[in-house]
This record gives C-alpha cells, structure tokens and sequence, in this order.
C-alpha cells in the first residue's frame, strides 16, 4: 500500500505540474465555474422565489458540472503520443494509476471549488461564515465520492466515441445518491438547523465514498489491461 | 432449432399466456374496493418492476464472474439482460403513470420508487450506449462488466437515498416481514403474471443472446 501511495504521488504531481505550467485547463474551469454562476442568477425569477431555498441546489449544481469538466480530462491527457502506454510498462501497479489520477483529479476540482465558493456567496448573497469548517467538510465528502466514480468512468469513456457526451450519460445517475445528500446537508447548514439532523445523509455520503474508492480501486485495472 | 427460434417460441408462450393471465385478471378476479379497474394495471406493473430489477442484478453477477473467468457468454447475457431490462424499465414507468393519474392525481411525483425506476432505466440506457460506442470487442467486454458491477452497487445507494424522501408509493403488501396482505385470488393473478413475466423474460433474453452472437459472426466474417 505505501508503494501504491508513494508512485501515485509522483504520477499525480507529474499531472498537476503539467496543469499548472499550461494553466488552460484550470483557467478555463475556473472561468466555466463563474459562468455557471452567473447563469443561475438568470435563470430564476428574483422575485419568486428567495435565493436562499435555490442556493444548495446553485451550489451544487456548478459544483457537478466543474467536476465533469475536469473530469474529462483526466485520461485525455495520456492519449497524447501514447502516454497512457508508457504509464501502463512502467513498472508500478496499475491501482497506483488509479490513485495518481483520483488524487490529481480531486486536487483539480478542489482548486476550482475553491474558486467557486467564493464567488457564490459573493453572488448570491449566502452568510456562510459560522458554517464555513462544516460546509468545507462537506464539499470534501461529497466531491470524493463524485470523483471517485468519475475517474474510473473518465479511464473508459476516453476510448469510446462520442467520450465528452459519454461521461456524462454514464456518470450523472451515479451522482445522484452523493447530490441528494450534499444538498439535504448544505439546506440544513444554510437554515442553522443542527448536523445530528442530517446525519443519515452524512453516513450516506461517507458509505458512498467508501464503497465506490475500494470499487474502484479494484476494477480499475480492468480498463486498461491490454 | 436454432436458439434465436426457441426464444421466439418462448416469448410467444410467454405472449399468449399474458393474454391469458388478463382474461383471468378482468374477468375472474374482483375489482379491488377503492381503486376500481385502474388497480388491474398492477398485474403488469409489479412483475415488471421485479423483473427490471432483478436484471439489473444478474446482469452485477456475470459482470463478476466475466472478469474473473473471461468467458464471452456471459457478457453476451449481460448485454441481452440489459437491453430486456431496459424495456421493462419502460413498460414499468409508462404503466405507472397510467395508474397513478387516477390514483394520485398526477401522472409523475418523485417518490421513491419511481426515482429508482428512472435511474435504473438511466442505467440501462447508459451501459447500452456505451456498449455500442466501444467498437473493440474485448475492450467493450470490460467496461460493460466494470458498469455493471458499479450499476448493481449504486442500486443500494439509490434505494437508501430516495427511501429518506417522504414516499407516497403503495408499500408492498407481498414481499414484506408479515404474511402478504393482498387476498388470496388477487394473490394468485399476481403470482402467475409474475410467471408469465419470468418467461417473457427469459425468451426475450434467449433472443437477444442469439441476435448478439450473430451479429458477433457477421462482424468477424
């Protein structure tokens, strides 16, 4: 297990160097993230309906679509001159591979994420503050079990035609479980209402991310064995 | 005969008897007190919802043994379950709908059950579109079983989930803890529907085996 951890850190750092030397990728979420935002303030009728019974579904909503366009390229870059092929002969095992791609990725969505929040309470107009260490740890439980998930799907789709469309089609019903968690726990939040009243969502959440990583950890390698 | 013939005279039976459990069904078995006729569409409803799920789940096991034994028949089952499973997915959420109208007074609410049903139709739909975007056979192989070992995982997940909605779905008055509350000639209309769905199922499935291993030898040939 250390070997496993220790190589996909190294693959996971190659990953996020190259992210951030080229920047398009991370700028282009960030930038897609403010958008999604934006088009939510649009797309609802201010007078009707007060933005704080929209904003856990705001939040989460952009939260899920970043998520699927980092997702996206996550192997797009291995296809490239082959690189998934030099990544599959080198020495390492091939859950490392897994794991480098699952750290990368959610270090990728955290980033954007972190550039999100902000800016939905900015927009929107949500008192965060005494709720902001519960709120953290809920984006991580909930951004863990979608990327989990999405990156094992992300390893498939990259090979099948139509991927962009592909990974959506098949990642969005696997979604569904952690979304309707985040959002029963994020409305509670916003409310001021107590954490022991959403604490089945929580051991939701947890049971997901919990089950979906060691599924996908042990299933990986069957997508990409020759 | 070849298999695609006998899952052709499977599904005929299968067909015909249908016919028949509804003759039995409007003819031979009361009408239920407060729902009146519309409660007849349970005959179909129920045993197709057990069908679709439990395909879903046969289709999570060959998904474990074809990774671990490698054997392409049982990828082909899981591609014939998937697309039986699918449609009867469908006929559950367009006879619900039918039943719910008079019933509930609407045509969809996001209950429980009937979430389930989407997303199980969801998944259904998505395992097919994927299959036919992996034109590699072997590769397409492993993503089928590797969605379909996620899919059967993630039903739990969906059913825990939309069960702590509020439901307004009918609770199941066969299969629970106590002795089945629905009376007894109901209960053998509903039994042997349920039959009669395990054949169509299985014909259904017998041809789509028959109709992937052909299509499999036209496209090596």
């Amino acid at each position: 297990m250390g070997d496993v951890l220790r190589h996909a850190w190294v693959i996971a750092r190659k990953d996020l160097l190259l992210e951030f030397r080229s920047r398009t990728a991370f700028l282009s979420a960030a930038v897609f993230t403010a958008l999604v935002l934006t088009v939510f303030n649009f797309g609802r009728d201010p007078t009707a309906v007060a933005t704080i019974d929209l904003a856990p579904s705001i939040l989460w909503i952009t939260f899920i679509f970043a998520a699927m366009l980092a997702l996206n390229r996550a192997f797009q870059l291995e296809l490239e001159n082959q690189a998934l092929e030099g990544l599959l002969v080198a020495p390492i095992s091939r859950r490392s591979i897994y794991w480098a791609k699952l750290i990368a990725n959610l270090m990728f969505v955290s980033v954007v994420e972190a550039i999100g929040l902000p800016l939905f309470v900015l927009f929107f107009n949500v008192p965060i503050g005494n709720v902001l260490v519960p709120l953290v740890g809920l984006i991580v439980l909930a951004t863990v079990g979608f990327v989990a998930v999405g990156t094992l799907f992300s390893a498939m789709v990259i090979r099948t035609r139509f991927a962009e469309l592909m990974l959506p089609v098949l990642l969005l019903p696997f979604l569904i479980p952690p979304l309707i968690g985040a959002v029963q726990v994020t409305a509670a939040l916003f409310a001021g209402r107590p954490l022991s009243e959403v604490e089945g969502w929580l051991r939701l959440l947890a049971a997901f991310d919990m089950c979906f990583v060691t599924l996908a950890t042990l299933l990986f390698p069957a997508t990409v064995n020759e | 005969m070849t298999l695609i013939q006998k899952g052709r005279v499977v599904s005929l039976v299968g067909l015909v008897l249908l016919g028949a459990v509804y003759v039995r069904a409007l003819a031979f078995t009361p009408t239920e007190a407060t729902q009146g006729l519309a409660q007849k569409i349970y005959y179909i409803h129920v045993p197709a919802a057990v069908w679709a799920e439990t395909s879903m789940i046969l289709i999570g096991l060959a998904s474990i043994f074809f990774l671990f034994l490698g054997d392409p028949r049982l990828d082909r089952f899981a591609e014939a379950s998937a697309q039986v499973g699918a449609v009867f997915a469908a006929v559950v959420l367009t006879t619900g709908p039918i039943w719910g109208k008079p019933i509930w007074g609407t045509w969809w609410t996001w209950d429980a059950r009937l979430t389930l049903t989407l997303l199980l139709f969801f998944i259904y739909l998505g395992y097919l579109v994927m299959r036919g975007a992996v034109t590699d056979v072997g590769l397409r192989a492993r993503y089928s079983a590797v969605l379909g070992i996620c899919g059967l995982l993630l039903v739990p997940f969906i059913h825990f989930s939309v069960l702590m909605f509020r439901t307004l779905h009918p609770q199941p008055i066969v299969l629970k803890p106590s002795a089945p509350s629905l009376p007894g000639v109901m209960l053998v209309t509903l039994l042997l529907s349920f039959g009669v769905f395990t054949i169509l199922y299985i014909g259904f499935v017998m041809q789509t085996y028959a109709l992937a291993l052909a299509h499999e030898a036209g496209s090596d040939g």
